[in-house]
């Protein structure tokens, strides 16, 4: 399905990182692996560095951390804000939604639109098309989107497939009405048939919590996992974005009518260096165009990957300049997004830490 | 140049590789050793392996793999 969005524009974008830093090199000891094979690993998926929540930090505490610190520094005045979007996997509760409970905590106007989305390593562009088309309305001025996930709460400390993969992080983008006439262009897949290969099978209705549960098993591979835990079939995602993406891809450019030569960038998402760099042998863009270097630093931030890459890698020249990117998200669902639009002239793009002594609701 | 075997053995030290005709079914290769051992493949015979190619049928025993290498263009 493909999308062509005009006169609007990103106009911010900020990260907030817990401060609790990991290392892989720590935590290795926590498999049930000769150290060789894991620091092997560790070269080839760039497994480093990644941040995680201290317990009980939940995806609404990030965003309004973030956002009170762009409210106090008068960088979002808050009654400017006529719809909140929030892309999460793990909401604060089953209901009410996550962009209420942050609305209600930040005692945002009651004239706006809240929305939560059920969307992960592709709510990044998930999210900006609902944005966009948000903006379309005429009562909708400014749309922020929230793409956050704390998925190191829902991840077994003894699966090696899964764990030392996952950061938890928050971005929040602001979207609005812009006098720019370079179109946006999108293209959004999707693939129910397939979701099985990235799910946490337990917390729904269909299999509720349980002490059965939560119980570790053996998944092989020396992995122990419960049912409450996220589950990920690497060598069928693997396959998936190998073959899904670069078609995706190509299609945006055609559709745009835009050469591969004329971006800047590609900001993908990155579930790690291996897959980005097989990523762009394929669709045969140098590994500078396409950064892979979030893994390293912050994890898999989830739908927050794409906002965490543009500020590492782009931060200045967003802010005192232009660059034509292509962004592409894929992950759960199976969902697969990509979008092709010019970034610059942004008030802010930046990361901040979210404090280990925060204090959080009970 | 190290040859194929040579890199499984660098790889898992703790198997005879040439004991089996199913490295995966024998459970010799999880797919965190064949990522590994891609990306060994592709440093040390200077190619790419398409990420489309990193199947399990490709990485069975020495001739998959070798078959592989030779279709990517790489003088085994």
């Amino acid at each position: 399905m493909n999308f062509k969005f005009t006169g609007k524009r990103i106009s911010g974008v900020q990260a907030v990182v817990p401060a609790n830093e990991r290392s892989f090199l720590e935590e290795m000891k926590n498999f049930d692996f000769p150290e060789a094979r894991s620091l092997k690993l560790k070269e080839v998926m760039g497994y480093d560095k990644r941040r995680l929540v201290q317990p009980g930090v939940c995806v609404s505490d990030l965003a309004v951390f973030g956002l009170q610190n762009l409210f106090e520094r008068g960088l979002l005045p808050p009654n400017d804000i006529d719809a909140l979007i929030v892309c999460t996997q793990t909401p604060d509760y089953l209901l009410p939604p996550t962009s209420s409970v942050i609305q209600g905590r930040l005692k945002l106007k009651q004239d706006m639109f809240c929305l939560d989305i059920n969307q992960a390593c592709a709510g990044f562009v998930v999210g900006l098309i609902e944005a966009f088309m948000l903006l379309e309305q005429e009562s909708v001025r400014k749309v922020v989107l929230i793409n956050a996930d704390v998925l190191s709460r829902l991840t077994s400390k003894k699966d090696r497939n899964i764990y030392p993969l996952v950061g938890d992080a928050a971005s929040i983008a602001v979207i609005e009405r812009a006098a720019e006439d370079e179109p946006i262009f999108a293209s959004l897949k999707m693939d129910g048939s397939r979701g099985e290969a990235l799910m946490i099978p337990a917390g729904g209705m269909r299999l509720p919590h349980s002490a059965e549960t939560a119980r570790l098993e053996d998944v092989g591979d020396h992995n122990l996992r419960a049912k409450d835990h996220l589950y990920m079939d690497g060598s069928a995602i693997f396959n998936f974005v190998q073959t899904a993406v670069p078609p995706l891809i190509e299609g945006i450019l055609e559709a745009a009518g835009v050469s591969r030569d004329s971006l800047d960038y590609f900001l993908c998402h990155q579930p790690n260096r291996f897959m980005l760099q097989k990523l762009a042998d394929k669709m045969k863009v140098p590994y500078s165009k396409m950064p892979n270097n979030v893994v390293e630093r912050f994890g898999n931030n989830s739908g927050a990957t794409i906002p965490v890459a543009l500020i590492s890698n782009l931060a200045e020249r967003v802010k005192t300049g232009h660059c034509r990117v292509c962004l592409a998200g894929f992950g759960a669902g199976l969902t697969w997004a990509a979008m092709l639009l010019r970034l610059g002239r942004m008030d802010f793009c930046e990361l901040i830490d979210y404090p280990d002594n925060q204090a959080v609701p009970v | 140049m190290k040859t194929v075997p040579e890199i499984l053995q660098e790889i898992r030290p703790e198997f005879d590789f040439s004991t089996s005709s199913d490295f995966i079914a024998d459970g010799m290769l999880d797919s965190f050793d064949m990522v590994t051992l891609v990306s060994a493949l592709d440093k040390n015979f200077e190619i790419s392996i398409p990420g489309t190619d990193i199947l399990p049928e490709h990485f069975k025993n020495v001739g998959t793999i070798e078959a592989l290498l030779r279709q990517v263009g790489a003088k085994v």
